[in-house]
């Protein structure tokens, strides 16, 4: 029994949610490989190789992996899947998009977004929205997982020694092609990583209001997040969206201002660690996870929480 | 260009799931069904293109039991020219989705695919890629904009720090994210009219599938209830309480 790990990662770091996903490996078996591939990611590959736990790394580069195109990385994976029981991601817009083509080429199911390992064919995923946890068993040789990172601890970044081997990237698909990013730039923490999020909804009115949102988070070093009715109302852009669709979330704290709690919405947050909801509406749907609560008019306490923080 | 759809029927994205009481599996007794949002958006999206004059025909494809022939009539009902409903039992798994996908997709020398993204009640993600694998097609998930351009498709995905454009060869398969576009809602002639086209009805075995099972559903449980906790008066007991008593600042 092996696992291979497919690296999240951006060249030079790991993201802290292969460090989750590298938990959820050694969960179900000691025998970890990790893939590290991009266009240029000897960097990374290196920090992988200092994971506690870690047996081999194997660093892939190459222009046809640069931009994660899912033809190229899953012809990638698919090459190095012989040699594992189980191939794990974890959960992210990469993942998705590669990871399903990958157990199709092994003719075989894949387990979306588990939350817990009880052996290494039986785990737990959400389902509708996380209302109901399935827990499930594979019936196949391989077994094809991305993990929900907000679900598991991180693991250690040091303590191991593994060597690094190269691999050939595949040859790009010439049938699908980069074309351009559109990248949102900021100085804030990415929301999936961030200790802290303050997220805006419907409430806040406008994407100018936003800037309250924003110096808040700033204050607090906060990641901004948002609702879907504010990423579809226009108020700031869709990666933000914490939610069943979007991003899925478990900060230390979690703070939220016009949002009504949608059961979409909570699906992305409500293993936040502390919730902290204000509302004008005390009937709003997001009192009934939040820890702390507050009715009251988010214009006149996100400027008074900001400057008494 | 032929344009297939994908059609799921599920529960309504208003109602909240009850898990049943011996946790074989959630209940949908008596549960308000529709189609899946997402797909609601790739058919809307198909129809766009027929509008557009770049699909000739759009074929709303469901996998599913004999009561997903609901969906499928909203489908044409909304304008899809006619449908398949390929016959099997509740919770079909991906992969054997997929599988039928491809089967249509070959069967109906189809140039554009467009799937949801993902169905809001298993919450798998997997069709579409699965589908793109074994038809060796190229896959321009959760997209926020299609143009075709000829031979070729543009598609602009969601993605984790923001927005990707890829070009892709046609035949292709697309799976749309929420901001695609705003579906419409289908018109009471539109309904009368859709009840008259065609919906032919197949198996896995008529197109050729042999329906595996990968995954077994053990159990199915509710989630942990999170406690709800204390409302606070003012700014400042807000602080005091994250301070002293949660210590998260």
């Amino acid at each position: 029994m092996a696992t291979l790990l497919i690296a999240e990662h951006n060249g030079t770091e790991l993201a802290p949610a292969t460090l989750s996903a590298l938990t959820a490996a050694q969960q179900i078996g000691s025998d970890i490989t990790v893939l590290v591939a991009g266009a240029e990611a000897k960097a990374a590959a290196d920090a992988a190789a200092q994971c506690a736990g870690v047996s081999k790394v194997l660093l892939a580069e190459g222009d046809s992996l640069a931009h994660d195109l899912a033809e190229n990385l899953s012809e990638l994976v698919l090459s190095l899947a012989g040699d594992y029981s189980h191939v794990v991601a974890p959960s992210n817009s990469v993942s998705k998009d590669a990871m399903p083509r990958v157990a199709a080429l092994l003719d075989v199911g894949q387990l979306s977004d588990i939350t817990a390992v009880l052996s290494d064919a039986q785990f737990q995923r959400p389902i509708y929205a996380g209302n109901a946890i399935a827990t499930v068993t594979s019936k196949d040789a391989t077994k094809v997982i991305t993990v929900r990172a907000a679900a598991f601890d991180k693991a250690a970044a040091t303590g191991g020694s593994a060597a690094v081997e190269t691999v050939s990237a595949p040859a790009a698909n010439a049938a699908s092609a980069w074309v351009a990013d559109e990248l949102s730039e900021s100085e804030r923490p990415e929301l999936t990583a961030a200790e802290r999020i303050v997220s805006g909804g419907r409430g806040v009115g406008s994407a100018e209001n936003f800037a309250l949102v924003e110096a808040l988070a700033d204050k607090l070093g906060a990641a901004v997040g948002a609702s879907r009715a504010a990423v579809d109302s226009g108020f700031v852009a869709n990666d933000l969206q914490v939610g069943q669709t979007g991003k899925i979330v478990a900060p230390s704290l979690y703070m939220a201002f016009g949002i009504s709690g949608a059961i979409q919405h909570l699906a992305g947050m409500k293993d936040s660690k502390v919730i902290v909801a204000v509302n004008k509406d005390e009937e709003a749907p997001i009192f009934q996870v939040a820890d702390y609560g507050l009715v009251g008019d988010l214009f006149d306490v996100l400027p008074e929480l900001t400057e008494k923080l | 260009m032929k344009v297939l759809v994908g059609v799921k029927r599920v529960i309504d994205y208003n109602v909240k799931v009850r898990v049943k009481s011996d946790n074989t599996d959630v209940d949908l007794s008596n549960t308000k069904m529709a189609i899946n949002p997402f797909c609601e958006i790739a058919v809307e999206e198909a129809i766009r293109l027929k509008e557009a004059g770049v699909a000739t025909e759009v074929i709303a494809v469901s996998v599913g039991t004999s009561a997903s022939q609901e969906q499928l009539r909203t489908a044409m009902a909304l304008g899809a020219d006619r449908a398949i409903l390929v016959e099997s039992e509740d919770g079909a798994e991906p992969l054997n989705v997929a599988k039928a996908f491809a089967k249509i997709m070959e069967q109906e020398e189809v140039g554009l695919v467009i799937l949801g993204k993902q169905s809001i009640d298993s919450d798998n993600n997997q069709v579409g890629q699965m589908l793109a694998a074994l038809t060796k097609r190229p896959q321009g998930t959760f997209a926020s904009k299609v143009a075709v351009d000829g031979n070729s498709v543009s598609v602009t995905r969601e993605i984790d720090g923001g927005l990707r454009t890829v070009k892709l060869e046609l035949p292709a398969i697309v799976t749309t994210d929420l901001r695609l576009n705003e579906p419409r809602f289908a018109k009471l002639p539109d309904i009368m009219k859709a009840k008259r086209k065609p919906l032919e009805t197949k198996t896995f075995a008529d197109l050729g599938v042999e329906a595996k099972q990968h995954i077994q559903l053990d159990k199915v449980e509710a989630p942990a209830a999170r406690q709800g906790g204390v409302k606070v008066g003012s700014v400042d007991e807000l602080i005091q309480k994250l301070k002293d008593e949660a210590k998260v600042i």
